[in-house]
C-alpha cells in the first residue's frame, strides 16, 4: 500500500516535465544521491573506490552511451570500446598539446573526437541495417586500436605506447587519490545521465524510438532518418569517449590500447542487453551485474582456505557460474533487469494483496 | 534481485575485510598470479617457483623466525583484474603485512605504479617493466630488478659484438629486430636506434601484429635483407611461429637471438626441430643442479607440497625465474629485518631492504644460488642493480649455456634513463629524492 501512485496528478505544466513523476522515486533517488555523494567518499576504502565503484560508474556511462544508440535508436554497434579508446587518447593528447588545459575540458575534447569518429563509422547506417551494420562498427573496433599502437604520435612518442595520466586537480585541490577520483567520476556520470534522461524524453528521443520501431513509418511522418541516426551515433560516441577518458584517467590512471579490445565491446553490449535495452536505469543495473558479480564470486572464492582448489581452476569455475547466471537472468527476464523494477512497482502497488 | 544483491554485498564485505584474526608473526606476499588464459605457461611456472621457494624458506624456520605467507588472486594477465587484485590484497592477510607486489605483467605494473607509491608498497618488476623506473630518485617504490628492457637489448648488441670479433666490427653489419606489436614489444625500439647510430650497424625494425601467428611477410623481408643477426623480441605464440617460419625461409636458427621473454622451454618445444640451435638470453640458467633447487626438491616437492601441476617443469626457465624472484624478495626482507628488527615489516621498511640489496658471490654461495642469480647491488639511484645476462642455446632437448655474464652498456643507457625519468617527474609534479643524502 505504501507505493500508491493514486492522487499524484500533475496540476502544472512544470510538473509534467519532471524527470521522475512519482514522489517515491524522487525521494529514493535523493536518498541514493545523498549516500553516494555525502557518505561513501568518507566511509569507503581504496578497494571499494578503485576496484568496484569507479569501474562500475565508468562502465555504466559506456553502457548508457551504447543504449542511446542501440536501445533507443535501434542501431547495432560493436565498436564501443574503440570509441572509448579514441576518447581516452584524444583527452590525453589534448592535455599534452594544450598545456594548462583543465582535465575536464580535455575529457570533453576526448568525447568530441570520439563523437566525430563515431559519426564517420556510422555513415554506413544510412544504407545498411542490423547485422550488416555490425560489420561497419567492427571495422572501427579493429582500426582504431591498431592505429593507436601503430602510430607512436598518439602516445606522444612514449617508448612503450603506454601513457599515464596527469594529476587531476580542481581549483588547487588534488583529487588524484581514490576518493577524489570516485567523486570526479560520480559527478561526471550523474551530469551526463541527467542529460541523457532528458534527451530520451525530448523530441530527439521520440524520433530515435520511431526510427528504431519502424524506420519507414518514421520517414513517412517526416522524421529525417540521416539526421536522427547520425545524431544518435554522435551522442553515443561522445558518451563512450567520456567513459573511455574516465576508464583511463580516473580508474586505471594509464592508457593502453589493448585494454579497449573487442572483449570490452562485448562487455558493454552485455551490459545493455542484461540491463535492459532502451532504459537509462538499465545501463546501471547491467553494469552492476557485469562488474560486481564476478567480483563477488571471486571474493567469495578468496575466502576459501589456501590451496583448497587450484587458483586457475577456481577462475574457470567462476566463469562457468557467471555464464550460468547470465543465461538464468535472460531466461527469467529477457527484457533485462530494468523490467524487474517495473514489475516490482506494479506488485508494490497491490501489496499486501496478491493479484 | 534484492536478496541476491544483499548476499553479494555481504560476500564482498567479507572478502575485503577478511577474518580479522590477531596479528601473527607472518610476512605476507600478495600474488597477482595468472594460471589461465593465453600466458598461463609463464604464470604457472613463475608463481610455482616463487611459492615453492617461500615454502622452502618456511621449512627452514622462515626469515629469522618470521613465517612467510601468501594468497593468490587470478588476473589472467588482464590489467583491470590485476588492479582489482592489487587493491584487494595490499592490506595484508590476517594481520600479516604485505611485503611487495610482483605482478609479472607490464600492463598491470603500469596501472599499479602510482598506487604502489601512494600505498608505500614496493612494486617488483623483475626483468621487465618501465625502464626509467631504474632511477629510484623519481620512482622510489618501483624495482625493475636485475634487468630493464634497455639493458636487455644493450647486452644483446654487446654479445653480437663479441660474436663478430669486437664491437668495432659491428659497423656495416645488418641487424633485424622482430618485435611483438604491443607496448612491451615497442619499448626498446628507440634505444636500439641509438645503439645502431653508436655502433654503426644497419637496423631494421619489423613489427609482428598481436598475437603473432602470422609472420610470413616479415620473414620474406628478412630473407631479402639477409641480416647478420635477427633479434627476436617475442611473446607467447609468436616465438615458436618465428622459429618455424625462419626454417621455412631458410634463415639459420643460430643467428636468431631471443630476448628475455623468448627464452623458455615453452617457446622452443612447440617449434620442434626448427628450434635447434636457437640462442636466447637469460638472467638465470635452467637446470636443477643448484643447491637451492636441490633443497626445494627435498623439502618441498618430495614432501608433496610442490606448487607445480606438472612436476616435469621443475628447473625450467620460468620456474627458476620464480625461485630467483623469491630469493631477491626474501633477501630484501632479511636485510630490512637487520635494520628494523626481526618482525613482520611494512612495505616501506621492505623497500629499504630492496634499496640496499647487495648480493655478492659469497652470499649467493650461502644461498645455494651461485650461478643461478647474478651478483647485484642496488641503491637509491639504481633500482636495477645488475644489468647482465648469459646466453643459452637450445640443443633440441635443453638449454645449454654458451657465454659468461655479458654486461649491458649501463653508462651509455643511464643518461637516457635519467632524462626519461626527469620528464616523468615533470609531467607528474614529482620532486625527485636527493640520493646523495640517503643512507
Amino acid at each position: 500500500m505504501w507505493f500508491l501512485e493514486a492522487g499524484q496528478f500533475s496540476t502544472r505544466a512544470a510538473h509534467d516535465r519532471r524527470l521522475l513523476p512519482l514522489w517515491q522515486e524522487r525521494w529514493a533517488l535523493a536518498a541514493v544521491l545523498a549516500v553516494a555523494l555525502g557518505v561513501v567518499p568518507f566511509w569507503g576504502n581504496d578497494y571499494w573506490f578503485s576496484a568496484i565503484l569507479i569501474p562500475f560508474l565508468a562502465l555504466s556511462l559506456a553502457g548508457l552511451g551504447l543504449n542511446l544508440l542501440t536501445g533507443y535508436a535501434g542501431q547495432l554497434s560493436l565498436g564501443s570500446a574503440a570509441f572509448m579508446a579514441a576518447g581516452a587518447f584524444a583527452a590525453y593528447n589534448a592535455q599534452l598539446c594544450l598545456p594548462g588545459l583543465p582535465w575536464w575540458l580535455g575529457w570533453g575534447i576526448g568525447g568530441l573526437v570520439a563523437a566525430a569518429l563515431s559519426v564517420l563509422f556510422g555513415l554506413p547506417s544510412l544504407r545498411i541495417k542490423g547485422f550488416y551494420l555490425i560489420v561497419s562498427t567492427l571495422a572501427a573496433q579493429f582500426l582504431i586500436p591498431w592505429a593507436l599502437v601503430k602510430f607512436s604520435w598518439f602516445s606522444h612518442g612514449s617508448a612503450s605506447g603506454v601513457i599515464t595520466a596527469p594529476p587531476l586537480t580542481v581549483a588547487g585541490w588534488d583529487l588524484s587519490h581514490p576518493a577524489g577520483r570516485y567523486l570526479l567520476t560520480l559527478v561526471t556520470v550523474l551530469g551526463l545521465t541527467w542529460v541523457a534522461h532528458n534527451m530520451v524524453r525530448s523530441e530527439l528521443g521520440r524520433q530515435w524510438m520511431a526510427v528504431r520501431d519502424m524506420d519507414t513509418a518514421a520517414a513517412v511522418i517526416g522524421i529525417s532518418l540521416p539526421r536522427a541516426k547520425l545524431l544518435a551515433f554522435a551522442i553515443s560516441g561522445f558518451y563512450l569517449g567520456v567513459a573511455g577518458a574516465l576508464w583511463a584517467f580516473a580508474y586505471l590512471v594509464t592508457v593502453e590500447p589493448h585494454g579497449f579490445d573487442l572483449a570490452r565491446s562485448f562487455q558493454i553490449l552485455f551490459i545493455v542487453i542484461i540491463g535492459g535495452l532502451g532504459s537509462v536505469a538499465g545501463a546501471f543495473l547491467g553494469a552492476a551485474f557485469i562488474v560486481l558479480f564476478p567480483l563477488a564470486l571471486s571474493n567469495l572464492a578468496g575466502a576459501l582456505p589456501n590451496g583448497w582448489i587450484d587458483a586457475g581452476q577456481l577462475e574457470n569455475l567462476q566463469k562457468m557460474a557467471f555464464g550460468a547466471l547470465i543465461i538464468l537472468v535472460l531466461i527469467r527476464e529477457p527484457e533485462g533487469l530494468a523490467s524487474l523494477w517495473q514489475r516490482w512497482r506494479s506488485r508494490a502497488r497491490r501489496w499486501p494483496l496478491r493479484h | 534481485m534484492t536478496l541476491r544483491k544483499t548476499f553479494s554485498t555481504a560476500a564482498l564485505a567479507l572478502g575485503v575485510i577478511g577474518l580479522n584474526a590477531q596479528a601473527a608473526n607472518e610476512q605476507y606476499f600478495p600474488l597477482q598470479s595468472y594460471r589461465v588464459g593465453p600466458y598461463a605457461a609463464g604464470g604457472t611456472g613463475f608463481f610455482g617457483g616463487f611459492i615453492d621457494y617461500l615454502q622452502y624458506v618456511n621449512a627452514h624456520g622462515g626469515v629469522n623466525g618470521v613465517q612467510l605467507t601468501w594468497s593468490e588472486c587470478e588476473t589472467e594477465y588482464v590489467v583491470e583484474k590485476g588492479v582489482e587484485c592489487y587493491e584487494r590484497l595490499k592490506k595484508g592477510l590476517n594481520g600479516a603485512p604485505a611485503a611487495a607486489t610482483n605482478p609479472l605483467s607490464v600492463g598491470i605494473a603500469y596501472a599499479t605504479l602510482d598506487r604502489s607509491t601512494a600505498d608505500k608498497l614496493p612494486l617488483i618488476t623483475i626483468n621487465h617493466g618501465r625502464t626509467d623506473s631504474t632511477d629510484g630518485s623519481v620512482f622510489p617504490y618501483v624495482f625493475p630488478l636485475q634487468l630493464n628492457p634497455y639493458s636487455e637489448v644493450s647486452a644483446i648488441v654487446n654479445f653480437i659484438g663479441q660474436k663478430v670479433g669486437g664491437p668495432d666490427k659491428l659497423r656495416g653489419k645488418k641487424i633485424v629486430t622482430l618485435y611483438h606489436g604491443s607496448p612491451y614489444g615497442k619499448e626498446t625500439n628507440e634505444v636500439l636506434q641509438k645503439l645502431a647510430t653508436k655502433f654503426g650497424f644497419e637496423l631494421t625494425l619489423l613489427e609482428v601484429p598481436h598475437p603473432g601467428n602470422e609472420q610470413q611477410s616479415q620473414w620474406l623481408t628478412i630473407r631479402k635483407i639477409k641480416p647478420d643477426y635477427v633479434i627476436l623480441r617475442g611473446w607467447g605464440v609468436m616465438n615458436p611461429v618465428a622459429l618455424k617460419t625462419a626454417q621455412k625461409v631458410g634463415y639459420p636458427t643460430d643467428h636468431i637471438i631471443g630476448n628475455i621473454w623468448s627464452n623458455s622451454e615453452e617457446d622452443v618445444t612447440p617449434a620442434g626441430a626448427a628450434a635447434k640451435g636457437y640462442i636466447a638470453i637469460t638472467t638465470h640458467p635452467s637446470g636443477t643442479a643448484f643447491p637451492v633447487l636441490q633443497g626445494i626438491k627435498k623439502d618441498v616437492i618430495d614432501a608433496g607440497k610442490g606448487n607445480l601441476a606438472d612436476p616435469k617443469r621443475f628447473g625450467t626457465v620460468y620456474y627458476n625465474l620464480g625461485v630467483e624472484n623469491g630469493i631477491l624478495n626474501v633477501e630484501a626482507v632479511r636485510l630490512a629485518q637487520a635494520r628494523f628488527g626481526n618482525k613482520p615489516l611494512t612495505g616501506e621498511q621492505v623497500r629499504w631492504g630492496f634499496e640496499h640489496l647487495a648480493l655478492d658471490d659469497k652470499r649467493l654461495k650461502e644461498l645455494g644460488a651461485l650461478g643461478l642469480v647474478q651478483p647485484l647491488k642496488l641503491s637509491c639511484a639504481d633500482h636495477e642493480g645488475g644489468g647482465a645476462v648469459r646466453f643459452q642455446q637450445w640443443d633440441g632437448q635443453q638449454w645449454k649455456l654458451i657465454s659468461d655474464w655479458v654486461q649491458a652498456d649501463r653508462a651509455f643507457l643511464r643518461p637516457i634513463i635519467e632524462a626519461s625519468a626527469l620528464q616523468y617527474a615533470k609531467d607528474k609534479g614529482i620532486t625527485p629524492r636527493n640520493c646523495a643524502k640517503e643512507s
